[in-house]
């Protein structure tokens, strides 16, 4: 059974008195463990899916299932609890909240699941390990890196255990050799716990690593390779 | 997949929340001192005022009561309105006994009043010619202290001296009379008779209440009721009580020990309050002007913690993007910014506490200077220095109003977070 299932989803953006086509009835399934990538070229309409996907934005027609859940059927509050309890994010940026240090905001999502205090510490901890960051538990976001900084989002995202864990261009802001590097990352995680990635890029360099290959053009899916 | 352990306990949530709440506070420490010291400062303000007024309120009160008309009165019925010879206290021992048995009483003394001509060798004036006694008004009245020139008023009982007169300094300079001068007293008395008498200037008192300097002589009670033929009747009993706050339980009892004596009938209790009415007007027309200088105050303050807040929420609108995104649900949003909210209020009205009631204290003691006060003020008695008087009403009553009001301006900005959309948010600029 697919972790994620896209049926038929259309998206219309008004501005003003243009109708912008983001989304034409995308089909898309995608089975646990992959490790999927959404290419295309800017303003194709990744950001868009992405959103449909992580239950950020509700399609116009369509339905978007993740882990048996229909969003169709869902409200505000209910798709939160399911953001919180089944996907990580990823953003481009501004990823983390300035005011906590790393292993805070690792422990941010937990402090929401309601995990105890210092089950949350150790998890944190453990999770920062595993991306590298062992030395820099206690340094605000302002005091790391760019690739420092997401490789940090993507131990929160992959702290609490989710279902799938979407990253919407992930490497845009960095250099290709850090955006390598948290690639590589996020390709371990997939391998060692088997958390579904999906993850947006334009970058030849990132669709190198993905295990499928989806390629969008003007909102419709051109094509989808497995490698 | 392994679900996350379901912690019942909140605490832990709690103190992350003011964790974050703390630090978000000095992410912009300038704009935080400002908006702090908005918050102070209409404490500090609000403080020092509210214990201003009310001391100047009491200063007036007790100017007034003590140089004239004591805290409480008994009077004869209508005596108050029409002050008529005949409205007397025919029997004064029998109410003084009464008041001796009345806890909370400081002292009390008689008087008797009546308007007459009076003369020097130079000119004639009409004044107030007040019977009083003068062991006893000593204690109830300032008299004695504000007699400046010449003595005041002997005990007649003891020494004798039942012709001297105490007399306002103005009075005194009108009349050209000095100290051992001689007066002519000339009225009419209870009976209808003429009532004259040749006095000797003993004393000449200054309350700095000109109206009161200008009109007024005093002389030993028994003198009073011989030259006006009274007997031992009295116009008034006047009674200080030991504090403010005693007058109105005190004004009960006497009013009910009255019930059980024969002529208690024809007798009224008024208090200081009745028995000046301007005085409480004044302090309410000062009071108000008061209240809408604290509400102009109130609303600044009001505003610039408002646009603090407005600022701070769409500064940091796409981290409270990221933040709904992951999970944090709006109703978590708006505890933070409402912890923020209150941390900074917390943080300016504390130390307007501290430094507002630091600030009183030192003028309670030293006291401030008004000489320079308005005529309204003068006129009861608000001259020299006015000391704050500081106390838990005045120290927090302010402090409690401004916190309110920017906890209450505060939710506003907090609250439009809850109709915030996460993927609005991140892609706000
Ligand atoms: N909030 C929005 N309002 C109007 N148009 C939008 C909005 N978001 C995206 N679009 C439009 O939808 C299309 C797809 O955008 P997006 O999903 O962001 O593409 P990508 O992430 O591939 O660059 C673009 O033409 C973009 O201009
Ligand atoms: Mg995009």
């Amino acid at each position: 059974m697919p972790i994620v299932e896209v049926n038929g989803v259309d998206k219309v953006y008004q501005q003003g008195d243009i109708e912008i086509h983001a989304l034409k009835d995308i089909h898309l399934s995608i089975a646990p463990g992959s490790f999927a990538a959404i290419a295309g070229p800017s303003g194709s309409g990744k950001t868009t899916l992405l959103n449909m996907i992580g239950g950020l934005d509700l399609p116009d027609h369509g339905d978007v299932i993740v882990d048996g859940c229909h969003f169709s059927e869902m409200n505000q509050s209910q798709l939160a609890e399911l953001r919180l309890n089944r996907i990580g994010f990823v953003f481009q940026s501004y990823n983390l909240i300035p005011v906590l240090s790393a292993v805070e905001n690792v422990e941010y999502v937990m402090l929401l699941q309601g995990v105890e205090k210092v089950e949350r510490r150790e998890r944190a901890m453990a999770m920062l390990d595993e991306v590298g960051l062992s030395e820099k538990y206690h340094n605000r976001p302002s005091e790391l890196s760019g690739g420092q900084q997401q490789r940090v989002a993507v131990a929160r995202a992959i702290v609490s255990n989710p279902a799938i864990v979407l990253a919407d261009e992930p490497t845009a802001n960095l250099d290709s050799k850090t955006g390598e590097g948290l690639l590589k990352i996020m390709a371990a995680m997939n391998e060692k716990r088997n958390v579904t990635f999906i993850f947006s890029t334009h970058d030849k360099m990132v669709m190198d690593y993905a295990h499928r290959l989806v390629l969008l053009r003007d909102g419709m899916i051109a094509d989808d390779e497995f490698k | 997949m392994i679900t996350p352990k379901i912690s019942p306990k909140i605490s832990p949530k709690i103190s992350m929340d003011m964790k974050m709440a703390w630090r978000n506070v000095w992410r912009n420490p300038r704009r935080t001192w400002l908006t702090i010291s908005a918050i102070c400062f209409a404490c500090m303000v609000l403080i020092f005022m509210l214990s201003f007024q009310f001391g100047s309120y009491e200063t007036m009160i007790n100017s007034s009561v003590k140089i004239n008309t004591g805290h409480l009165q008994i009077q004869a019925k209508g005596y108050f309105d029409k002050k008529s010879m005949r409205r007397v206290i025919e029997n004064p021992d029998q109410i003084k006994e009464v008041i001796s048995g009345i806890d909370h009483v400081e002292a009390f003394t008689v008087r008797a009043n009546t308007f007459s001509l009076v003369s020097s060798k130079y000119r004639t004036y009409g004044a107030m010619v007040v019977g009083i006694d003068p062991v006893h008004e000593a204690a109830v009245s300032t008299l004695k202290q504000l007699t400046r020139v010449g003595e005041f008023l002997p005990n007649t009982q003891e020494y004798g001296g039942a012709d001297m007169v105490l007399i306002g300094s103005l009075l005194a300079r009108n009349l050209k009379v000095g100290v051992g001068d001689e007066l002519t007293i000339l009225g009419q008395g209870k009976d209808g008779s003429v009532a004259a008498a040749i006095l000797t200037v003993c004393g000449i008192y200054e309350s700095g209440i000109d109206e009161f300097d200008r009109n007024t002589l005093h002389i030993p009670i028994k003198t009073f009721q011989s030259i006006y033929s009274m007997g031992d009747a009295v116009h008034e009993i006047i009674i200080n009580v030991i504090s403010l706050r005693d007058v109105s339980m005190v004004k009960a009892q006497i009013i009910n020990s009255l019930k059980n004596i024969p002529q208690g009938e024809a007798l009224v209790v008024m208090d200081w309050d009745e028995l000046v009415p301007g005085l409480t007007q004044a302090i309410r027309i000062d009071l108000t002007m008061g209240i809408i200088f604290w509400f102009l105050l109130v609303v600044v303050v009001a505003f610039s913690i408002l646009n603090t807040f407005l600022m701070a929420i769409f500064e940091r609108t796409r981290e409270f993007g990221v933040m709904m995104a992951i999970g944090t649900t709006p109703k978590r949003l708006v505890k933070l910014l409402l912890y923020e909210s209150n941390f900074m209020t917390i943080v300016g009205v504390g130390l307007g506490i501290i430094i507002g009631c630091g600030i009183t204290m030192v003028f309670q003691i030293y006291g401030i200077d008004m000489s320079g006060s308005s005529e309204i003020l003068k006129q009861y008695g608000m001259s020299g220095r006015i000391y704050p008087r500081l106390s838990i009403i005045t120290a927090f009553a302010g402090p409690v109003l401004v916190w309110l009001v920017t906890v209450g301006v505060a939710l506003y900005p907090a609250m439009r977070i809850k109709g915030l959309r996460p993927i609005e948010a991140m892609t706000h600029i």
